[in-house]
């Protein structure tokens, strides 16, 4: 919304920041990064925003949350990130499933504690969750989905499913901001040798409770950080068509499987594979789009990858004007060829 | 016997006017944001949550109250209140804004709304969608929890409501998240985030269109709510421009061709 129309209030550039430490106009970047983790590995997003992060200049101190058993051997792995300076943890046993409520709170205090410029964190799942909470306790306007650091202040993202790109000047004094994974490069998980400090948990409030987690097994890599995709459209029919023809070319691939919101819908394949404006962005070395006409929010989802390759039988479909290869054809016939043929 | 209809719950569903999902957009000539001379509607997630609105209390009529729509924006914003209403919400609540405003602010709009509303008649229930497809930000929801410091439960694929819509009745929220679903327990007073797989709204029938139209929309004005400080825009649009296109590349014959292509870019 705010990026639709330019801003009357033009000049007024000096906001008030919640602490001015600093007389100069250059003030040092001062960043909190939220490590998002999952059975004691950090997450691909959280490395992609230390990338990010390091753009801004200054320390990155990162945050690791999570019960007591967890938190210490990730504290441990964050430090060797490259990049990272301080490593703080924090370890509740309200932390574990990464909800909003008790850790939003967290990042507040040591926002307004440690005199934090910046809280960046990566546009997962988790971090849409938990960082908006943090940014409004901070009064600040958060810059979601961040794919270019321009300044300490200025960030290019996308707005209306990718179709357009803004570039937003934050006049808060704490900048929040979430990081599209596929726009960074992943830090370097090692050559880092952070300190890792103790933070006090305090009162943890925890309204809401993780009962379950059904999440979709698979031994092949994951979607949003896969090298090559394979995904497949409505025109596959059913699950069965899932399993008979974008299965076997993916596993020859060693690609990850993805699908088109229209597949998600008519069941045929998991809400987790959705690829797309409210699916998962994935930018893979290949992209292999069978049976997907190409709607807008679907090249939301994948319009970055490297090389696209389309097939299809209309000629007419929207995904051969971005595919660099097209194949015209029947997917019944040509995807078990090219699995084949591989 | 019920102990008192007070307790019922009484739902706000936040809803945004947007440009049309459907509508291919343009970045607009002078580069500081997009053509908006275009066909606008209701943003698809507040569809969806006004359709779970409406469904929460077929499902159990004796939790939900009252559904109250509201909305942010300017005075053509009133079409989408206009729609809710036809989905089945029963009156609604229109803030006049001017220009576009940041989820920070309608946040802050939205938490005014609930506290104006608690001498009369309590919210015990915010639901919203996920994102606006527009912005794309994903943060009023959130922002309005922290605000108020509910509880959230963001991008819900699944609501179930045990109770009569009692302070602190168990909501039991199945969430959408990377890799799969999370099944979260939580109480009301809530704050809900729809994603798509939560239901296929309902069209509005003419009768439904025609009995909309006699139901009551409130306005209020940014300063009856105290706000005119707060809607300031805290993000400066520098520029908007179109992403780098894509060179949609030569088709090829056949699976041979395409495969020799492959191993040519060095991709498989």
């Amino acid at each position: 919304m705010f990026a639709v129309r330019s801003m009357l209030r033009a000049g007024s550039r000096a906001a008030t920041p919640l602490r001015a430490f600093s007389t100069s106009s250059m003030r040092q970047a001062n960043t909190l990064l939220f490590v998002e983790h999952k059975n004691g590995a950090i997450n691909p997003a959280s490395l992609s925003a230390v990338t990010a992060a390091q753009k801004l200049g200054g320390e990155i101190h990162a945050l690791v949350t999570g019960s007591s058993s967890h938190a210490k051997a990730v504290a441990e792995a964050a430090s060797k990130v490259q990049g990272v300076s301080k490593v703080l943890v924090s370890t509740s046993d309200a932390f574990s499933a990464l909800l909003a409520e008790p850790i939003a709170p967290l990042i507040e205090s040591l926002v307004k504690s440690k005199s934090y410029t910046h809280v960046v964190a990566g546009h997962t799942a988790v971090g849409r969750d938990i960082i908006p909470r943090a940014a409004v306790c901070l009064d600040s306007s958060q810059v979601s989905d961040i794919i270019e650091v321009q300044g300490e202040d200025t960030f290019v993202r996308p707005i209306y499913a990718g179709n357009a790109l803004a570039t937003v000047m934050s006049k808060d004094g704490v900048k929040v901001v979430t990081v599209r994974g596929t726009a960074f490069d992943a830090a370097s998980t090692e050559g880092g040798n952070a300190s890792v400090e103790e933070v006090d948990a305090g009162e943890v409030p925890q309204p809401t409770k993780l009962v379950q987690e059904k999440m979709s097994e698979s031994t092949r890599p994951d979607l949003a950080t896969a090298s090559r995709v394979v995904s497949g459209g409505r025109a596959l029919k059913s699950s069965e068509g899932f399993a008979k023809y974008i299965e076997p070319l993916a596993d020859k691939l060693k690609a990850a499987v993805g699908a088109s919101r229209a597949a998600v819908d008519a069941g045929y394949a998991d809400n987790a594979l959705q690829v797309g404006q409210t699916g998962k962005i994935v930018a893979p070395e290949l992209y292999v789009a069978v049976g997907i006409s190409g709607a807008i929010q679907h090249l939301a989802g994948m319009k970055d990858s490297k090389t696209i390759v389309a097939i299809n039988k209309d000629p007419e479909a929207p995904i051969f004007q971005v595919a660099d290869m097209g194949l015209v054809a029947d997917l019944y016939e040509a995807v078990p060829e090219l699995t084949e043929k591989l | 016997m019920r102990a008192s209809l007070v307790n019922q719950l009484r739902v706000l569903v936040p809803v945004k006017r947007s440009i049309d999902y459907a509508v291919k957009i343009r970045v607009a000539s002078d580069g500081k944001g997009v053509d908006t001379n275009v066909q606008h509607s209701m943003n698809p997630f507040d569809e969806i949550a006004v359709e779970e609105a409406v469904r929460m209390r077929e499902r159990n009529k004796d939790a939900i109250k009252r559904i109250t729509a509201v909305t942010a924006g300017p005075a053509k914003s009133q079409d989408v209140l206009r729609t809710a209403l036809a989905m089945g919400a029963d009156d609604a609540i229109h803030v006049e804004v001017p220009g576009p405003i940041e989820p920070l602010a309608v946040s802050k709009i939205l938490r005014a709304i609930v506290d104006k509303e608690a001498s009369s008649d309590e919210i015990g229930l915010v639901l919203l969608g996920k994102q606006a497809i527009d912005d794309d930000a994903s943060q009023t929801g959130q922002m309005l929890a922290g605000l108020l410091k509910w509880p959230q439960a963001t991008f819900a694929s699944k609501v179930e409501l045990e109770g009569k819509g009692d302070k602190g009745d168990k909501v039991t929220v199945t969430r959408e998240v990377d890799g799969g679903l999370a099944v979260v327990e939580t109480h009301v007073p809530l704050v809900l985030t729809t994603d798509l797989r939560l239901n296929e709204p309902r069209y509005a029938s003419l009768p439904n269109i025609m009995k909309a139209k006699k139901k009551k929309v409130v306005k209020y004005s940014v300063a009856d709510l105290g706000l005119e400080k707060d809607i300031e825009p805290r993000l400066e649009t520098l520029k908007v421009s179109e992403p780098p296109q894509r060179q949609g590349g030569a088709k090829v014959e056949n699976v041979d061709e395409l495969i020799s292509k492959l191993k040519e870019a060095g991709r498989i």
